[in-house]
């Protein structure tokens, strides 16, 4: 090293020891995004880049094609705009319910009850199952005659067909996500309720504050860095939410839980022959708009630490 | 030392003869499929008996998952890589890799024996004469009917000529009368949907090899909306699933929950194991429209690869295949609907197979001369997946209202043309 240090100087060195971590990124990050944008600007549905002509921004003239943005039906790729407003749906609502219900289970696995280990394991099981598992359990309680309805039937009420209409399909969609994937947020928040000293919450009680008080004015501004880390990564899931919905819906009825990223798929691998450029320029814009969540990110947890 | 290198070199020189020798001697084809119907199972000892009647060359059937074959292989076939041979199944969707074997094999007999589903192998271009491959076996789609439930419902069975109307019907009263859920039902499938298309007069692709939307295609799906409105067809399938997805419900018609199931004849196993004598079913002949009694036909295919270093003997084992004797052995032990002209003729006996399964299958075959040349030229089609994706996509937003008949069709249209544009930049 000394060596080597010689040759290059001091203020080079380092680089030396940061050259591994760059070239994995490089490998790994930055040429695959350089890779997406080839193919964006290039057509034909050959995979060698040497085959791919190159077509400038016709494929984002294809995505953009509207005559009205607000009106999928007026657009040429009108499956596009409506994953697009779907996820723009799909994503608060879920977010919300993800955080809400986290945040809930995280409060109650944090109290003296008996059997915490027990439910802490019961929380985190569905994060450990695989995702294409997980919609195959749901569609087998969810189809016509699936255990809901037989549920229901044997109480003497009548079956739904749940992912028939386009409301219960999405109201089921978001049920089974959050039903996936709360327990990972579970624990995260938990870890930040245990890290929020004890004597705090002996100081209110001391001033017999209740358990509301106590909920809104020490736990939650306590727990804001935790939370906002659960809300960026719950956002970017979000958004990328496409496996289980994939197998649990296909994104029906119609294209009612078609996500933005089941159209990429669709585009670029279902269909034959395979449109990679259109997939890649859809790709593309799906990662600018999470640069723009993981910037908002940053910008917050800069102002939370210095506010 | 003179003398030493002279030993050497003469050494080596017989060395590297013998290595060539045996090089030249020895010919290994690795052929790549599965082991579900006419696949490296049955082939075995069609191959075996190749191998000892051919010294020198060693033949490897490397059995893979169908997934494989379907999503592996073409990426391997992309990068010049893969086997020499293959069985496939996306036959007009793989054509610009396939090695033309006309100067290997028995031209004549193949353009005898597979006439019809040779074009299939030929993708995008009409005018090819090329033999890509030899066409193992037909799949057929076709409708699985619940006897019991008639017998049960005092309605009788629509005979063979009935149109998908009068089936409708019949099915509508069957169910009712034995209070079945559904009357109808249909995978969720393009290639399903194109035989109800195709007896509706639906051309789906013309000469040139743009895709035709017409008045036939448009009261098929009108048809077919209103079936589903009516209750007669569940909106599960169609109306349930997005975007490109396959999906299929064969279990309703296992458990008895609707009269009808239109699938295809590679259930035929599935319901001779399941059912058994559960009740009483029958494959019924291809339900009419207003233009004919069509149902699609689909298969597989033996294909030589371009890239292959041994064309000739890739070429010979096929020819060797092909022939009628070792074909028939095949299909015999795969129990499915030989592709081969002469064996759908004179017939092929299932010693393994239930005389049921044999009689479906006899249905099964005596709907190959009924088949339209509008569904054989949608299934050699290089963009039919396309389409068919494209339908099945479309006819789901119009059952949830997204979307109107005719935009519908426009749709599909719009997007057929973008696949084909995007292909052909």
């Amino acid at each position: 090293m000394t060596g080597l240090q010689k040759i290059l100087g001091i203020r080079r060195m380092p680089w030396v020891f940061l050259l591994p971590n760059l070239l994995a990124v490089l490998f790994f990050s930055l040429l695959p995004v350089a890779i997406n944008i080839f193919y964006s600007i290039t057509g034909s549905d050959r995979l060698y880049p040497s085959e791919r002509p190159f077509i400038g921004s016709g494929n984002y003239e294809t995505l953009f094609d509207c005559t009205n943005y607000l009106d999928a039906s007026t657009c040429s790729s009108d499956l596009f705009w409506r994953a697009l407003r779907n996820s723009l749906v799909f994503v608060p609502i879920q977010v919300i319910c993800m955080i809400g219900v986290a945040l809930l289970a995280a409060v109650c696995l944090n109290r003296e009850i008996r059997g915490r280990g027990f439910f802490r394991a019961v929380f985190f099981f569905p994060v450990m199952l695989s995702p294409v598992v997980v919609a195959l359990t749901w569609q087998w309680i969810l189809q016509r005659n699936g255990a809901l309805n037989g549920i229901l039937t044997w109480l003497g009420l009548s079956p739904v067909n749940w992912l028939v209409f386009p409301n219960t399909a999405f109201f089921w969609s978001v049920f089974v996500t959050v039903w996936a994937h709360m327990g990972f947020y579970t624990i995260i928040l938990l870890a930040g309720l245990q890290s929020i000293p004890r004597d705090v919450y002996e100081a209110a009680k001391m001033d017999s504050a209740t358990n509301w008080r106590v909920f809104t004015r020490i736990t939650l501004p306590l727990l804001k860095p935790v939370l906002l880390v659960v809300f960026v990564l719950c956002v970017i899931r979000s958004v990328q939410t496409f496996d289980e919905l994939y197998v649990l819906t296909g994104g029906g009825p119609g294209s009612a839980t078609m996500l933005i990223v089941q159209y990429i798929y669709e585009v670029g691998f279902a269909v034959q022959p395979r449109n990679f450029g259109l997939a890649a320029a859809a790709s593309l814009l799906l990662g600018v708009v999470l640069l723009i969540f993981t910037g908002l990110q940053l910008r917050l947890s800069r102002n939370s630490q210095h506010g | 030392m003179k003398r030493t290198r002279i030993g050497l070199w003469a050494a080596s020189t017989l060395l590297a003869a013998t290595a060539l020798t045996g090089i030249a001697q020895a010919q290994e084809l690795t052929v790549l499929c599965d082991d579900i119907g006419f696949g490296c199972l049955t082939m075995d000892p069609v191959v075996k008996r190749y191998e000892s009647e051919n010294p020198g060359v060693k033949v490897k059937l490397e059995t893979v998952p169908y997934q494989s074959l379907v999503e592996s292989l073409p990426v391997q076939l992309e990068s010049g890589e893969g086997p020499d041979a293959a069985i496939i199944t996306d036959l007009g969707g793989l054509s610009r890799y396939y090695l033309d074997l006309t100067p290997y094999v028995n031209a004549a007999n193949f353009e005898k024996e597979y006439s019809q589903t040779l074009q299939w192998l030929r993708g995008s271009n009409p005018t090819s004469k090329a033999i890509n491959g030899m066409p193992t076996t037909l799949t057929v789609n076709g409708a699985y009917v619940n006897l019991t439930l008639f017998e049960q419902a005092g309605v009788p069975v629509p005979k063979e000529g009935a149109t998908w109307a009068e089936w409708a019907e019949a099915t509508r009263k069957v169910a009712k009368a034995t209070n079945t859920e559904y009357a109808m039902e249909m995978d969720r499938s393009g290639h399903r949907f194109a035989s109800l298309a195709i007896s509706y007069g639906a051309e789906l692709v013309d000469d040139q090899g743009k895709p035709v939307i017409d008045k036939g295609l448009k009261d098929a799906v009108e048809q077919f909306v209103a079936w589903h409105k009516d209750g007669t067809m569940p909106m599960d399938l169609w109306g349930a699933v997005g975007g490109a997805t396959h999906r299929e419900l064969f279990s309703d018609f296992l458990n008895a929950k609707t009269v009808l199931y239109f699938g295809g004849s590679w259930t035929l196993s599935q319901m001779d194991k399941e059912v058994g004598d559960l009740f009483d079913w029958q494959v019924s002949p291809a339900p009419c429209g207003p233009s004919s009694c069509t149902v699609m036909p689909g298969g597989g295919a033996l294909v030589g690869f371009k890239h292959t270093k041994q064309p000739e003997a890739v070429g010979k084992l096929i020819d060797y295949i092909a022939q009628s004797k070792n074909n028939a052995e095949i299909v015999s032990a795969a129990v499915e609907i030989p592709a081969a002209k002469s064996l759908i003729e004179n017939g092929v006996t299932y010693p393994g197979a239930s005389e049921r399964t044999q009689q479906s299958l006899s249905t099964f075959i005596a709907q190959i001369p009924k088949m339209a040349p509008a569904a054989y030229r949608f299934q050699g089609w290089r963009y039919q997946r396309a389409m068919m994706n494209a339908l099945t996509t479309r006819i789901s937003q119009v059952l949830n209202s997204e979307l109107e008949v005719d935009a519908a069709l426009d749709r599909v249209k719009q997007d057929v043309e973008l696949a084909i544009k995007a292909a052909g930049q």
